[in-house]
């Protein structure tokens, strides 16, 4: 891979050094498992959690004879992901072994593609907000692997316990171009990529569970100089721990690089308990893996058909969604950036929005019900409020039945309650209360109840604001502010 | 292209094979006499020509992603030196 830079340096992303400014680059390689019942190369279950070696064919422990056989299911994944990244596809691709020694990995080497990936270029957009604006992160190819098993070292003081049940599970290796330039952008990268595999379906991105995972290339620089010498960090499993392991990397770089020493490349290992990251040491040795084509396996070949039957069903990714969002809605690209960061939450809004008013919808979408979903740490499909109910809701406010504040009292019933929105409002008499005859009534006993106050408002008209407050106060929330503010005026000659 | 008795220690290791010191002379001569046959191949003009994978024109057959195997932990460990409820036992590893 040739390295080209694609980036202006951005001042903002240096980082202070005693010889002067410096500047990282960042390159990710995100192993993404992908979403199939069955193994890449045999047909044993993927799934999850299940007991030690139950999920192990005699292909997937490498017995004598076994033969891989490739699931299609798996090809249609890396081409559906490849479509997604905009990326070029390849309707010929090789896979080959590579060839080391662990005892999870029970065939001696890793059925993988090395030159001919099925997936080529492609690209990532990230919206790194108002100062840095749109950045995009060129994807250099994906290629399909299989996973290897899982050693388990805490369960015996002198062996380590081999469940091979993630063993030849169909993992996409995605690599990115040495496009990022900052811990930042590395977090937005993975969540980005996460998001656009869980609009395809593709892979379920669920970091705790090891479906996805980033080896982290790091590096340091003058600003815009030549590229340095990179570790890579391994199996780094979350977008927070990323971001820590990139910092720290850099600045240990740049501190070996200021005492007049050398990086030395390196295979590295992040430990979330002390944020450092430490040399692998046994990996070094080992790193010549003598790739050569797989004799099991014949070229992995499909045609222009193929690809266009999976164009066909490519769902509307996120971010031609958040463009159609602002476009349809008029919402504001940054609303609609957090509505697009999953699927569902969009699905949700859009059910509350259509036919209604878009801005007011995604305030009550994201403020209201995602706040609220966030702080009792549920997932917007086991909220208490369904689409409907928040809809009806905000058809009550545009209605002018109630005022905001009413419906923020209203949308704790139904939270809590559940029901009809409009029935509770007609059921608890929680309508605004637009008659002017009776808003009337009510400001004249406030000002007949308080001659000093009216006395003061005379020379000191903002203090009207506290009339709207006793008026509000006696009507218990319901009487329309715009009315009470129009009839107040009139009264007190304002 | 030919190799030394460095390289000849070195693909041993790499592969887990244990070779003898006194060996390695005899195994590079081995090992340079087949290099030299197969380089034999280098006199042939393939500018151009893809290389063939597979004797009869075929592709890869694709399987469809059914579960219909695996599910016989015991079996599977059944040969193994040293196992506890279906888990391989191996002499430590860490890192």
């Amino acid at each position: 891979m040739t390295l080209v830079d694609t980036r202006t340096p951005n001042p903002d992303y240096f980082i202070a050094g005693a010889t002067g400014d410096w500047e990282m680059v960042v390159g990710l390689e995100v192993h993404a498992q992908v979403t199939s019942q069955s193994k890449l190369f045999s047909g044993s279950s993927t799934r999850f959690g299940e007991p030690p070696n139950n999920n192990v064919s005699f292909v997937d422990a490498a017995m004598p004879g076994m033969l891989p056989v490739i699931n299609e299911e798996c090809v249609r994944q890396a081409v559906r992901t490849g479509l997604g990244l905009k990326a070029k596809i390849n309707k010929r691709s090789l896979f080959d072994r590579k060839n080391y020694f662990y005892p999870d990995l029970p065939q001696g080497y890793q059925i993988s593609q090395f030159k001919d990936p099925i997936v080529g270029e492609g690209e990532v957009h990230l919206d790194m907000g108002d100062k840095v604006g749109e950045v995009t992160i060129g994807i250099e190819r994906l290629h399909l692997e299989q996973d290897a098993g899982k050693s388990i070292h805490d369960q015996h003081p002198n062996m380590s316990f081999v469940d091979l049940n993630r063993s030849g599970v169909a993992l996409m290796e995605i690599v990115s171009k040495p496009d990022i330039r900052s811990a930042a952008e590395a977090r937005a990268y993975i969540t980005k990529l996460r998001t656009i595999l869980r609009y395809l379906g593709t892979c379920d991105g669920n970091m705790e569970q090891g479906s996805l995972r980033a080896d982290i290339n790091v590096s340091v620089r003058k600003p815009g100089g030549e590229f340095g010498t990179r570790c890579e960090i391994k199996n780094v499993n979350s977008v927070r721990f990323a971001g820590q392991a990139i910092e720290y990397e850099a600045r240990r770089q740049i501190d070996i690089l200021e005492d007049g020493g050398k990086v030395i490349q390196q295979t590295r290992l992040f430990d979330p308990k002390t944020g450092e990251t430490r040399s692998m040491r046994s990996k070094e040795e080992a790193h010549d893996y003598r790739y050569f084509p797989d004799p099991d396996l014949l070229p992995l070949e499909f045609d222009d058909a193929f690809i266009a039957e999976l164009a066909k069903d490519l769902p509307e990714l996120p971010d031609e969604k958040q463009a159609r969002l602002v476009a349809e809605y008029g919402i504001t690209k940054y609303d609609a950036s957090v509505l697009v960061a999953s699927r569902v939450s969009a699905d949700f809004y859009e059910s509350v929005a259509r036919g209604r008013d878009g801005k007011l919808s995604a305030n009550w979408v994201i403020n209201d019900l995602f706040g609220r979903l966030a702080k009792e740490g549920l997932d917007v499909r086991s909220s208490p409020v369904d689409a409907d109910q928040l809809g009806g809701i905000i058809d009550l406010i545009l209605n002018g039945e109630i005022s905001g504040k009413i419906a923020k009292e209203l949308f704790e019933i139904v939270w809590s309650e559940g029901g009809d929105p409009a029935q509770i409002v007609e059921k608890r008499g929680m309508k605004q209360v637009s008659d002017t005859g009776a808003i009337e009534k009510i400001v004249d006993e406030i000002i007949a109840a308080n001659p000093e106050q009216v006395g003061k408002v005379k020379d000191k008209p903002s203090m009207v604001g506290w009339f709207v407050g006793q008026v509000m106060k006696a009507s218990q929330g319901k009487a329309n502010p715009q009315a009470v503010n129009k009839i107040l005026k009139e009264k007190l000659g304002l | 292209m030919s190799v030394d008795t460095d390289t000849v220690k070195r693909i041993g290791h790499l592969a887990r094979i244990k070779v003898d010191e006194q060996d390695l002379a005899s195994l590079a001569d081995e090992l340079n006499t087949i290099l030299g046959f197969v380089e034999q191949l280098n006199e042939v003009d393939v500018e151009g020509v893809v290389p063939m994978t597979s004797v009869i024109p075929m592709t890869q057959p694709l399987r469809p992603d059914v579960v219909n195997d695996g599910g016989y932990a015991s079996k599977i460990v059944t040969n193994a030196p040293l196992s506890e409820d279906n888990f391989f036992m191996v002499p430590k590893v860490v890192e």
